[in-house]
Formats: structure tokens, sequence, C-alpha cells
């Protein structure tokens, strides 16, 4: 162990320290702590918070139903809207959905924990192993999904509710997509992402093939010919570049491929992490990554952001949450150029910005902070690929509302598309949207209209 | 500052805060303590005749209901009069007085319906110094079931003869401690007055099963798989306590006999409550038993302080001084118009003021206005219910308007008429006593 050892280095901690800094950050609440949170909620009519969840769920009758000493049922409730209530509830910015609206705000500024209390109700049925849906008789029907991520579970499991037969083609080894490879360690802990793809897939009529590609091992035309319909949420594959000298050193690194391989390492301490990190750009990737760096025992970890505070896609919480970890956060700093020492990353030449006139500009204004790790964490991109004369728009997927694409008998909903927050709850609130369309179709044994010309 | 000294049919405490009789008061351990705590009199746990003393369950003997944060809202016991020595008891209570004298000490006593047993016992009592006696005719659980407690305050007759005895054998005081499990508590206080009772105290415990155990279908509390209804006190009865004082001080025949409030007082507010409706004093019970004899403190200071800011100076200047109020329904003022104000800078949004008025009352609180999520009452079909007041989450952001004379009413369409006018006269009433035109 050598905790402030130059370079990138695995083990720079205790055994005890890893535990403990990839614990799980929000332990479930117990059940008296579950009821007192459950007493707080005034059951509003027409609540503002189920307004704000992107899936709708009755989260007053959720919480009514756990401080009446029903759990289960209340579990029932959260799933009806959104199957993947488990992880939404550790992973959902509610800070900005569903607690932000809650009346409580206004009465004392201490909002219902919602978020925990749809926990505590998803944790005990899971546990339970309550399976509340069974499939209708079988269709005959045939859909086929593409990626197993959010998405593509909720589709999946409400079209095997409606008795159609789904097949989830997933690039990745697992399934689960980015509740599996893409969220902090410490948000769902437990191997929480496969219990929870298990849990969904029990319902059975789902089958998964894992390590297929769209674009490599099959075409879209191939999914239209083959199945009754498809339903596109492979998510988003690419990751932007800098396009700034040095991209290519040892230790530049994007955040999404650091985070994914800490949530795959079994033992946190064969991960290897710089003494000092910087990590780019202002989204919650950038944050879990500074995070999870610093947990890892980098000494000092800086998040650097060209533009202010208020631009920050991370919400404010996950801010705190950063700096409480020690994490620094530097605004309106651009990259210039990562410099480097014998191959290796050295540091990192910022450029100060300012807004003039309504642009971002560089002040001309530089310095330098040193570091052994550049973490690149500035947006995702659709990689589009086998797709044919599938309408794309502003680099990704046109849908309309329910999810129909330009191409009859396809829909597609998560991050691919272009509409809404691409937050994990909208893409189940998206999934189970389009098999509701599509199970329309379906049923109706009709084609669908182009929706989108 | 306010004297809250108290001086009820002579018996003279520091503060007009007692405990009732109850597993609080049943030896000198606790009284000790409840003394130094500050209250102002105590009324040991009923005393039973001489031999060998009662025995009480030995499981649970409470039960409860709770509220939001499981506050208690509600407790009944099914323990019975004191299972200790009658000796010990009276040794104990010489030794407390003697140790407290400017403190009550009061003996509630519980002996078959007999007069040699009331005559027996009443010398033993004087002998120790107490000040008074109370005689239980109110506990509803097993003491019942031998023909005595609330078998005895059940039927008037019976407290008319008891009292008789006891004003008969003893010089002490007689308080004559009233059952609520009865249709008109007017009866057995005119009973006790007929016997010449000094005062009445009430309310003792309802008949209550706080709950049903559903995985072995046991009422609360569970006696190895069986239940007995209990006595139930706590903040859940005063309603039905204050109801029973203010019956008893209005009514014509009882008036002016001198009242202990007892039922569900937990705070100065509760007792202050209790006074105003006609007690002399207050006895409390399920408060100590939640929070112990601390809240005694609270209580005092309250009622002082309270008294200060109002000007009042003595018990006497509060006593009863909301009985005039009481009235029947037939009395009450219906050109009384009030609307539903709702405070929109109070206002959480919550919703709840609408959806009790549209789906269980009046439909006259919006919803939505111009599209928004908005909360104002339409006083065209407000009749003043005061329901959205009761389900408001946050305090005084709901209240009732009252209408002048002379402003119109939205409702009705009539102009508030500045008279008042009843039931009574109302052309509605088949009874009216207006003269025919």
């Amino acid at each position: 162990m050598d905790r402030l050892g130059n370079g990138i280095e695995a083990g720079r901690l205790t055994p005890a320290e890893y535990e403990s800094n990839f614990a799980d950050l929000h332990p479930r609440l117990d059940s008296h702590e579950a009821l007192v949170a459950s007493d707080r909620c005034y059951f509003c009519y027409d609540a503002p918070c189920m307004t704000a969840c992107p899936t709708s769920i009755d989260i007053p009758l959720f919480i009514r139903q756990i401080s009446t000493g029903n759990p289960i049922g209340s579990a029932k409730t959260i799933f009806d809207q959104n199957i993947l209530g488990g992880m939404c509830a550790r992973v959902c910015p509610t800070e900005t959905l569903c607690e932000q609206v809650c009346v409580r705000n206004t009465a004392e500024d201490r909002p219902v924990e919602i978020g925990r209390l749809q926990r505590y109700a998803t944790d005990i049925a899971m546990e339970q192993g309550r399976q509340f849906y069974s499939r209708e008789a079988s269709s005959g029907k045939t859909v086929a999904i593409v990626g197993a991520g959010p998405a593509g579970l909720a589709a999946a499991h409400r079209l095997a509710m409606h008795g159609h037969s789904v097949v989830m083609l997933e690039a990745r080894e697992k399934a689960g997509g980015l509740n599996e490879y893409g969220i902090a360690t410490y948000k769902a802990v437990d191997d929480f992402a496969q219990r929870e793809v298990d849990y969904v897939t029990a319902i059975g009529g789902i089958e998964t093939r894992n390590g297929v590609a769209l674009g490599r091992d099959f075409s879209l035309s191939d999914l239209t010919a083959g199945y009754d319909a498809v339903f596109l949420a492979m998510g988003l594959a690419g990751v932007n570049g800098l396009g700034i000298e040095g991209e290519e050193l040892e230790g530049v690194e994007d955040a999404v491929d650091f985070i994914a391989a800490l949530r795959q390492a079994d033992d946190k301490a064969t991960v290897p992490i710089g003494r000092r990190v910087v990590v780019l750009g202002g989204g919650m990737t950038a944050i879990d990554a500074a995070i999870q760096s610093k947990l890892l025992g980098a000494e000092e970890v800086t998040i650097c952001y060209r533009r202010g505070k208020e631009n920050m896609n991370a919400s404010a919480y996950e801010q705190d949450l950063a700096t409480a970890n020690g994490v620094i956060i530097r605004h309106w700093l651009a990259p210039k150029a990562i410099l480097g020492k014998d191959g290796k990353v050295a540091g990192i030449e910022v450029e100060y910005t300012a807004m003039r006139d309504g642009k971002l500009v560089g002040t001309g204004e530089t310095g330098v902070i040193a570091a052994d790790q550049i973490m690149k964490a500035i947006g995702q991109s659709f990689l589009a690929s086998g797709l044919g004369a599938l309408q794309i728009e502003r680099g990704k997927i046109s849908t309309d509302i329910e999810g129909r694409t330009s191409v009859e008998g396809v829909w597609a909903g998560g991050d691919c598309i272009g509409l809404r927050e691409d937050l994990t709850v909208s893409a189940v609130a998206q999934g189970r949207d389009a098999a509701e369309s599509i199970n329309r179709v379906l049923a109706a044994g009709a084609r669908p209209a182009i929706a989108v010309a | 500052m306010a004297d809250i000294r108290n001086n009820f049919v002579g018996i003279k405490s520091p503060n007009p805060f007692w405990l009732a009789s109850a597993p609080p008061t049943d030896k000198a351990y606790n009284v000790e303590r409840a003394f130094k705590a500050g209250w102002g009199g105590v009324v040991w746990k009923t005393l039973g005749e001489e031999g060998p003393p009662v025995v009480n369950v030995n499981g649970p003997r409470y039960g409860a209901i709770w509220g939001a944060d499981r506050r208690l809202l509600g407790l009944n016991n099914i323990e019975l009069i004191t299972d200790r020595d009658l000796y010990t008891n009276l040794r104990e209570m010489k030794q407390v007085k003697m140790n407290w004298p400017d403190r009550a000490l009061i003996a509630s006593i519980m002996v078959p319906c007999e007069e040699n047993a009331w005559k027996a016992i009443l010398p033993l009592v004087e002998e120790t110094g107490a000040d008074g006696i109370e005689l239980n005719f109110g506990c509803p659980h097993g003491m019942s079931e031998r023909g005595m407690g609330s078998a005895v305050g059940q039927v008037p007759e019976y407290i008319e003869m008891v009292v008789r005895w006891c004003k008969q054998y003893t010089r002490m005081p007689v308080i004559t401690k009233l059952t609520p499990n009865i249709t008109d508590i007017r009866k057995p206080a005119r009973a006790a007055r007929a016997g010449g009772t000094d005062a009445v105290s009430l309310i003792n415990t309802i008949n209550s099963i706080t709950g049903v155990n559903l995985d072995t279908f046991s009422p609360e509390p569970s006696i190895d798989g069986r239940g007995s209804h209990g006595g139930y006190c706590g903040p859940a009865v005063k309603p039905i306590a204050l109801n029973m004082v203010a019956e008893i001080a209005r009514d014509p025949e009882t008036y002016g006999l001198p009242i202990s409030g007892i039922g569900g007082v937990t705070t100065w507010r509760d007792a202050a409550e209790f006074l105003v409706l006609g007690a002399g004093n207050v006895q409390v019970c399920t408060a100590a038993m939640t929070y112990g004899f601390k809240i005694v403190q609270e209580m005092i200071t309250g009622l002082s302080d309270w008294m200060d800011s109002k000007g009042h100076r003595s018990l006497d200047d509060i006593t009863g001084r909301a009985v005039p109020n009481v009235s029947d329904w037939q009395y009450l003022n219906l050109n009384y118009v009030s609307k539903a104000h709702i405070d929109q800078d109070a206002c959480i949004k919550c919703g709840r003021c609408h959806i009790a008025c549209e789906d269980t009352s009046h439909q006259a609180i919006t919803n939505v206005v111009n599209g928004i999520r908005h909360f104002e009452v339409i006083e065209e079909e407000c009749v003043g219910c005061n329901l959205c007041v009761n389900v408001c989450p946050v305090q005084n952001c709901i209240t009732m308007e009252p209408l002048a004379a002379g402003d119109l009413d939205k409702r009705t369409g009539k102009v508030v008429e500045p008279t008042y006018a009843n039931w009574t006269t109302h052309p509605n009433n088949p009874m009216s006593r207006q003269a025919a035109e």
C-alpha cells in the first residue's frame, strides 16, 4: 500500500477503507424509520410529487401503504408504474423531481423522503421474491429489443406481461445497461442491478442474448424481417472527445469506462487511480467519477467545468456530495492541452473562460493543474450503425410521444432518442409506454402508421 | 403573578393539578416523587376492604392507540384497585401526609355496597390525616363484575345511598367519582348531590377495546390469547370528558356543585379548558404515565403565564367562565354566517381542503384556476362548515371569517341580519314559538 505514490496505482487504501468507502450511500430505512418518514406524508390530492415523477408513480398511496404496515402492497403500487422502481429509488435525482415539489418544502423546507421510502418498500418485496405480474396467454408475437438497459427492461417486462415473446439483444456481457455499468458503486451495492434484472425477467417470456451488437452482428432490417416489432434502446455508445493536444497520453481515460471498470471490479483494491486526478465535465458522470476517484484514495481530485455552477447538469445535491467527499469543483476553466512526461500524463493546461456577448470564450489567461490522471466526462453520443433509413434528428433517433420511429414496426426509447431528460426513470417511462404502443398495434393485428415522416 | 393556589371543597393545594387515583399513586415511593416534582395533590390509588387484597393479571394491563410518530393518544387499562394490603397503604398515606402537609392527599375508596363495609373503612382512612375521600364508582373493569365501581356508578339510587353513608360516617369531604359509561351524566351527578356529596369528579375511564391482534384474533391487551374491555383514558377522551363536565356545570339541579375535572388532561391548555367549563381543579393520570411527573411543571407555568397574559388573578376568576356559553343547539344563532378563507401565503398546496370539500361536503374549494393548481374558497357554495380548517395541515392557514351584518351571503343571496335568531322561532320549525301573524 502506497497511499501517496505518484502515478496511477491500485491498492492505495486498507481493505477496511475500501469496504467503508464503497458501502451503501443511503442504507435502507428500517421499519421504524420508514414509519416516521411515512407519517410526514400529507396524502395530498393531485399530488405534485406524482406529477413530477416521469413514471407517474402514485406516491401518496405507496407511502400511505407503508404507514399502515403494508410494504408489499406499497411495492406493487410502485411497480405498477415502474418495474425498475428499486433502482430508481437509488439513483433518481429525487431532489429535482418528486422531492423538489413536495409540499413539505413549503411547510418546513424538508421534503418527505420519497426515494428512501420507495427503496424500503421495493427492497422488501424483492427480497421476498414477490412477483406481482403474470403473463397473459401467449399472443404468438415476438418482439426484438436492442439493449437491455432500463428502457429495454421496462419494455420487455410490459410486453411479456401482455403475452408477447421478447428477445433482448445486448452488446455487453451483462444486462442492465447503465444500471450495471454506469452507476456509482455506492448507489447500487450488493450487485443490485443484476438482482433487479433477474427480478424483472422472472416474469418469463424474455430471452436475453448477450454480446451481440447492432451494426456488427445484425442490422435493423434483419430485425424487422424476423420479428413482429422492434424496440431500439441501445443508449449512447459513443463518448465525446476533447480534440486537444495530449489526449492520447497514458492516463487519459473516459469517465464512463472508469466507472464501468470500477463497478465490475469485485475487489476495489485492484482498481488503479492517480494520486492527482482531474475530471473534465459538469454532469452526473463527472461527479460520480470524481467522488469515486477520491474514494479509491486519490489525494487530490479536481473537477474542471468550463461554465458556472448554475450551468452544471449535476444537481446541487450531487455537487454537495462531491465537495463533502473532498472533491474540488472549479468553474470557468476549459482544457487547453494535456501535458505529458515520458508518455504519461503530468498535468493539464487550462484556460479561464467567461461569457461575453452571450458566448463562452477563453480569456487568454491560463494555468496548469498537476495530474497523473485525466478523466473525460464531457458527454456521450449516439453511434448510429446498421439502422438503414431510420430518421435521425440532432444525432438521436426521432420518435413521437409513444416511441414510434420513422420506420414501420420500429419503436425507440431511452437515451438514444431525443425526448426528455437522460434519466433512468425517463428511460423506464419510455420503455413502458413504447411497450403499450407496441401492444396496441400487435393486439389490433395491424401495422402502425408511420409517425415521423 | 397569578395566584394558582387551589381550594377545593376546603382542601387546599398549591396548584390545581392533582394526580388521579391510578397506578402512579399506588404507594409512597411514587407519591413522594410526584410531590417533589410539584404536583398539588394526589388521590391515592383506590383502597379496598380489609383482608386478602385483590390480585391483578400477570400479563399486559395496558393497551393504546397512537397518532403520527407513535404519539400516544389513548390508553386503556385492566388494572384493578390497589393489590397491596390495606394497612400498608394507610401507614404510607399517613407518613406522606406528614411529610407534605401543604399538599392534598385524598383517599379513593371502593368497598362493597354495604353500609358496614363503608362504616368500617372510613375511620381508618380518617386516622391517616387524609384531606378527603373519593368514592370510586367508576372503574369499568373487573371490580364492576363484583358489584362495585361502575356497577354502582350506573345506578343513581346506589350512588345516593353510599354517599349518604359516607357523609354520615366521616367528617372528611366526600368527592364522588362518576363513570362515563352511562347515557346521561346528569343523573348520577344529581344522585350524588342528593346524597349530600361535597363534589363530583369525572370522568372515570370508558369501556374500550384498543385493538385486535390480526394474527391471533385476540383483543389487545392480550392475556394468553384473550382480552377484556378496559378503561379508556388519555388525550382521546378529553372531548367526552369536557362535555360531561359542562353538562353537570350547567344543569340547574347540580349547578354550583364543585367538580374535579378528569379526562385526557395533558397540557396547561387542557387543564384551563376543564376549569373554564366549571371544574374547580383537575386530575391527571395518562400524561404522567406517558411522560413522567415532570410534566406538571409545564402545566403550572403554562396556566400561570396564560392567566397573567389575560389578567386573571386567581382560579376563581376563571372557573366556570365558559359555562354560560354552553348552549343547546336550538339556541344557536342561525343569523351568524361565516365563510372559509385561505391564506394563500401560508397555503402549501396539499389540496386536502379541496378534496375533503369536493368529495364529502359542499364543492366549495377550487383545485385548478386558470390551469394552475390553486385552492380558494367559492363563497357561493361555502356553508362555513369548518371541515377544511380541520383537515388543513397548516395551522391558521384556513380561517373562518364571519360576515358582518349587512354583508351579502353569496350562497343564499341574502343579506346577513344584525339580529339573533334561532331554531325555536324559525318558520321551518313545526314547534315554532313565534306568534302567528
